[in-house]
């Protein structure tokens, strides 16, 4: 279990986060929503301490990680397996060293057993034959799902998902989802998306949290989030510019 | 007035704060450096992108530095009539000098300002992140090999600079003034000793730690943006030029 607790975070004077509290359930998969710039991917980067609060916590199975001591901190975050907003792909090697890095830096896997693992992810988001090219090389969709295999390479307990479906295709962007649900199941992770790909995206989530004006205004199942009255929901599920969210 | 003296200290604050911070960031790459495992394929790595890439630039400009010290040299010596003593001026100057400082300054403008682009863009593609992330502290892994490849490489490319820029400055002097061949290197031989090219050395892989230190600093801390990366680009080679001037007059006030 994740708890967000009381978390603030501004950049200069800008007020980014105002007080987020919210839980994610272990084992299942919570999505995110909230009007670009809005401060999800800011939220996201505090649960693995990529970013630490200007005040606040976030408790990983009750351990306060924004306390943690420099050692403890790299043993949690190993924990964690992150898909980036742009994949951030290390462009220096290519997409087979890219996705086999965290396993060859890690673990003390044997070469074969990397390659088995490394192709088999590779070919789970359709990716096979493709190892031996440049992140350069590679179309915005193609990096993001080696950013997934990367992501699941070590099979970790809580996967962070940043936009895994933006600037895919629709039909894509489905296969994408059902990646997903299908690695989540198997692994059971915990899993945490942020997306922007409603309502396609509530058909693999469990939970879903929309994050307006600085806090989570509404944390709910699926269903219950869809149907709810909660002006703030609506203005975002119908894509209106009038309502309690601020926009430009 | 209060108001203008509350600037002055808030600003010299900030100042020291980020000197401090440098500084820190310097300590932990040296103590990263030193303990195992050391990622040799990336310290060779290294070598090859500050050594080799810099090996064509250092050659030139040595040898074109050597020649103007050829001519240069021999107008000075000669109101002394003392020609022959070229070659002992010119070495002397090459390895205790011009030599280290010289091919600091090549290598900055060849490798530390692409160190500073690459970790700046890094940092913007939020690839620095994902090695945190990873649990792979970026710093181990991104700025400890180039340290200890600076460390090795920036000597052996000022050795070439001062061997190449003792011929150039032999070409002109021998070749195109007249200085006797063998009282060029007589002279060399006479007067320079081990002291002078071990004080050369020491500030070589100075400069090349400075050269690393600043340049990965600056675009470790890029702002995440294209302008960042530029900016950080260009703040690494003014800061490495004026840190390598600073730290050349103490080691010289200390070694001479
Ligand atoms: N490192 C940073 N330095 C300064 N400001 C930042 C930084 N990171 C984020 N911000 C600011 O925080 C705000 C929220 O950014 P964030 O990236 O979290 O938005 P987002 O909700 O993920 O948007 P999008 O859906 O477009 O990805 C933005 O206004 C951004 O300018
Ligand atoms: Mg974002």
């Amino acid at each position: 279990m994740i708890r967000v607790v009381d978390l603030y975070k501004s950049f200069g004077n800008q007020q980014v986060l105002k007080g987020v509290n919210m839980e994610f359930v272990t084992g299942k998969i919570t999505t995110i929503v909230g009007t670009s710039g809005c401060g999800k991917t800011v939220l996201l980067k505090h649960l693995n301490a990529l970013l630490l609060p200007d005040r606040g916590h976030v408790l990983v199975d009750s351990v306060d990680i924004t306390q943690l001591r420099q050692k403890e901190l790299y043993e949690m975050r190993g924990r964690f397996g992150v898909l980036f907003q742009g994949a951030a792909l290390l462009d220096s090697m290519t997409i087979f060293d890219n996705v086999a890095f965290p396993l060859r830096e890690k673990t003390k896997t044997s070469e074969t057993q990397i390659r088995h693992k490394v192709e088999e992810r590779l070919e789970q988001v359709g990716l096979e034959g493709m190892g031996y090219k440049y992140p350069a090389e590679l179309s915005g969709g193609m990096k993001k799902r080696a950013g997934l295999a990367r992501a699941l390479v070590m099979d970790p307990e809580i996967v962070l998902f940043d936009e895994p479906t933006t600037g895919l295709d629709p039909v894509l962007a489905t296969s994408i989802h059902q990646l997903i649900v299908r690695t989540q199941q198997t692994f059971g992770f915990t899993g945490v998306v942020v997306s922007h790909t409603i309502p396609q995206v509530f058909e693999i989530s469990d939970y879903v949290a929309i994050l307006a004006n600085g806090i989570i205004e509404e944390l709910k199942p699926t269903k219950e989030f869809q149907s709810s009255p909660n002006p703030v929901v609506q203005q975002f599920i119908r894509g209106e510019t009038e309502g309690p969210i601020q926009v430009l | 007035m209060l108001l203008f003296l509350s600037r002055i200290g808030r600003y010299t604050l900030s100042h020291l704060a980020a000197m401090g911070r440098m500084f820190l960031f310097l300590l932990s790459a040296l103590a990263l450096s030193f303990r195992p495992p050391a990622k040799i394929r990336l310290i060779l790595y290294h070598i090859k992108t500050i050594g080799v890439d810099s090996l064509s630039v250092v050659v030139l400009s040595g040898f074109f530095t050597g020649m103007v010290m050829g001519f240069q040299g021999y107008y000075s010596l000669r109101k002394f009539n003392a020609e022959s003593w070229l070659g002992s001026a010119t070495a002397l100057g090459l390895l205790r000098e011009l030599g280290p400082v010289l091919s600091a300054f090549m290598v900055t403008g060849r490798t530390g300002s692409a160190m500073a682009a690459e970790l700046g863009t890094m940092r913007a593609t939020e690839q620095i992140d994902a090695l945190y992330s990873m649990a792979i502290n970026p710093i181990k892994y991104l700025v400890s090999p180039r340290i200890i490849a600076s460390l090795i490489a920036m000597p052996l490319l000022t050795a070439i600079f001062d061997v190449v820029g003792i011929y150039g400055a032999y070409l002109v002097g021998v070749g195109l003034l007249g200085v006797s061949s063998g009282s060029y290197f007589s002279g060399m031989e006479s007067s320079v000793v081990f002291h002078d090219v071990y004080s050369g050395l020491i500030k070589s892989v100075s400069f090349g730690l400075i050269i690393t230190w600043v340049c990965c600093y600056k675009g470790f801390h890029a702002p995440p943006m294209a302008t960042g990366v530029s900016q950080a680009t260009t703040e690494s080679v003014v800061l490495s030029f004026v840190f390598i001037l600073v730290w050349d007059y103490f080691l010289t006030a200390i070694m001479l």
